[in-house]
């Protein structure tokens, strides 16, 4: 058999399994980045136990591995009563998890304002919030977003893992075709190539378009 | 702890000062940065301070914007206690909201401009009156542009301060503090970091405040030549205290301190 006979045959198990890893992608990328904000702002609020809250987040997903959060989520919060869907579950724990990270990221970039900037909006009698998100979040994405087009990629790669809880995702689909087929080689070199081209050719350009349009905004293009 | 009923809750009388710091202390850990200073700045007043580096001649300004907090004394901008606020009768320490009112009545420009680099010049002009004081947006445009024309950069107001010289920044930078409507603009070394072939344009501006409006105004400056023109009155810092102050004429021309004359030649021989 061809390898496009292989692909011809196999062709809407790629796609089914494609469609659940990029709905997974997207799901798991958008609580992430709400996450991380929240920490992230949380972890240099003035009120210590915001900042405790916050920290304890960030190390408990950061200092445990993937895996055994989704694990924890899948299987054991149900004997606490709390039951998800394997869907959700597994987008639930990517995003918990890569949100982790990101809020360091979003620290460090508000961070990385500098102190004038601070100074200039406290001195127009700026409250807190205005100042926050009118004058140093901007200046604070812009610096972050390289970092954050890793962490995307970090959080497609971070999605193969909900295949171990049995979401139909792309990877769940190649090891079915290739417990059915024995062709090891086509069934992960396929998903290997949809999962590269869809960070190299779709993730990475969009987190490089989306720098240029912030810095176009920000006056620095 | 300091005993607050020595300080009156509002100054009254007829010549009440615009600014006045009542033995105002500033120190970082053990090091006394002010130690009881006393000043009085009257409405319309254009002071100078001078002084060498490290004498505490920044501190000065950042205490006045509520930048940093003081460790004794009170100070007092219009009559009303800035630094404190009243409580059955005495004063206690400000709070943020109590803060954010009281500073509003004072402007700052700084040595690095700091123009907010996400906003074209107007905007950078517009952001306080809109998200501060409220105003509607046509309103602050209005004030805005006003603002910019008279500082001589209203050819530039669509542009974002990348795309400025640091003296075009420094002159938005005195729109964007002027729009807020203060009662008394602080500069400290706002032409420090500029060129020398651009300082003229910002000394230009400060000129024309002083002399077509009646702002109170406290100026840090190293320019002893600017200094002499446009005081009326100058203050020479050293080590946290006020050495020697009076009329630019006699401070520059006649100094009474060995202090003071030591600075000034130092000062002269640099030039
Ligand atoms: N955040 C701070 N922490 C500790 N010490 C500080 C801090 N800010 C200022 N100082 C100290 O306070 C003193 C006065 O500083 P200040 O900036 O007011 O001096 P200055 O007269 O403005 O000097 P310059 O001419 O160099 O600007 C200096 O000894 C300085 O080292
Ligand atoms: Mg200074």
């Amino acid at each position: 058999m061809s390898y496009w006979e292989f692909l011809a045959q196999n062709a809407p198990r790629y796609l089914d399994g494609t469609l659940v890893t990029i709905a997974q992608f997207f799901l798991s990328a958008m609580l992430a980045v709400l996450l991380a904000l929240t920490a992230g702002l949380m972890k240099l609020s003035r009120n210590a136990a915001m900042r405790w809250t916050a920290g304890v987040y960030i190390e408990i997903f950061r200092g445990t591995s993937l895996l055994i959060q989704l694990y924890w989520i899948f299987f054991v919060l149900p004997l606490f009563g709390v039951t998800l869907d394997k869907f959700y579950a597994g987008f639930v724990a990517v995003g918990l998890n890569l949100g982790a990270y990101g809020a360091e990221l979003v620290r460090g970039g508000i961070q990385s304002v500098p102190k004038g900037q601070w100074e200039a909006a406290y001195a127009l009698s700026m409250s807190p919030a205005k100042r926050m998100y009118r004058i140093i979040l901007p200046q604070a994405l812009l610096n972050m977003l390289p970092p954050w087009g890793n962490l995307m990629i970090e959080l497609l790669k971070a999605t193969a893992l909900v295949s171990l809880i049995s979401v139909t995702d792309l990877m769940f689909e190649a090891k079915q075709i290739n417990g059915s087929t024995f062709l090891s080689a086509q069934a992960f070199g396929t998903a290997l190539i949809i999962y590269y081209v869809f960070a190299r050719l779709i993730v990475t350009p969009f987190m490089r378009w989306l720098e240029r349009v912030m810095a176009r905004k920000l006056g620095r293009a | 702890m300091e005993d607050m009923s020595q300080y009156p809750t509002e100054l009254s009388g007829p010549d009440v000062p615009m600014v006045r710091f009542m033995s105002v202390t500033k120190s970082y850990g053990a090091l006394t940065v002010l130690d009881s200073l006393d000043l009085d700045v009257s409405e319309g007043e254009m002071v100078t301070v001078i002084g060498p580096s490290g004498s505490g001649k920044t501190t000065v300004l950042r205490m006045l914007m509520t930048l940093e907090t003081i460790n004794g004394g009170v100070i007092y901008v219009d009559g009303k206690p800035l630094t404190h606020m009243e409580k059955n009768g005495v004063l206690v320490r400000a709070d943020a909201k109590y803060l954010r009112r009281a500073r509003s009545s004072i402007g700052m420009c700084f040595q690095h401009f700091n123009l907010f680099p996400h906003m074209t010049a107007i905007q950078n002009c517009m952001e306080g009156p809109v998200q501060v004081l409220g105003l509607p947006k046509a309103e602050a445009r209005e004030r805005s542009e006003e603002l910019l024309s008279m500082v001589g950069m209203i050819d530039k107001k669509d542009q974002h301060p990348s795309r400025l010289s640091g003296g075009q920044q420094q002159r938005v930078a005195i729109a964007r503090a002027l729009a807020m409507r203060p009662k008394v603009m602080l500069f400290d070394e706002v032409t420090s970091a500029l060129d020398p072939e651009v300082i003229g344009e910002v000394t230009g501006v400060i000129r024309k405040l002083v002399a077509e409006h009646n702002l109170t105004m406290l100026m840090v400056t190293h320019q002893m030549g600017f200094a002499r023109d446009i005081s009326d009155r100058v203050c020479f810092f050293y080590q946290g205290k006020i050495e020697e102050q009076g009329a630019p004429e006699s401070l520059f021309g006649n100094p009474q301190r060995e202090r003071t004359q030591q600075f000034l030649s130092a000062v002269k021989a640099a030039d």
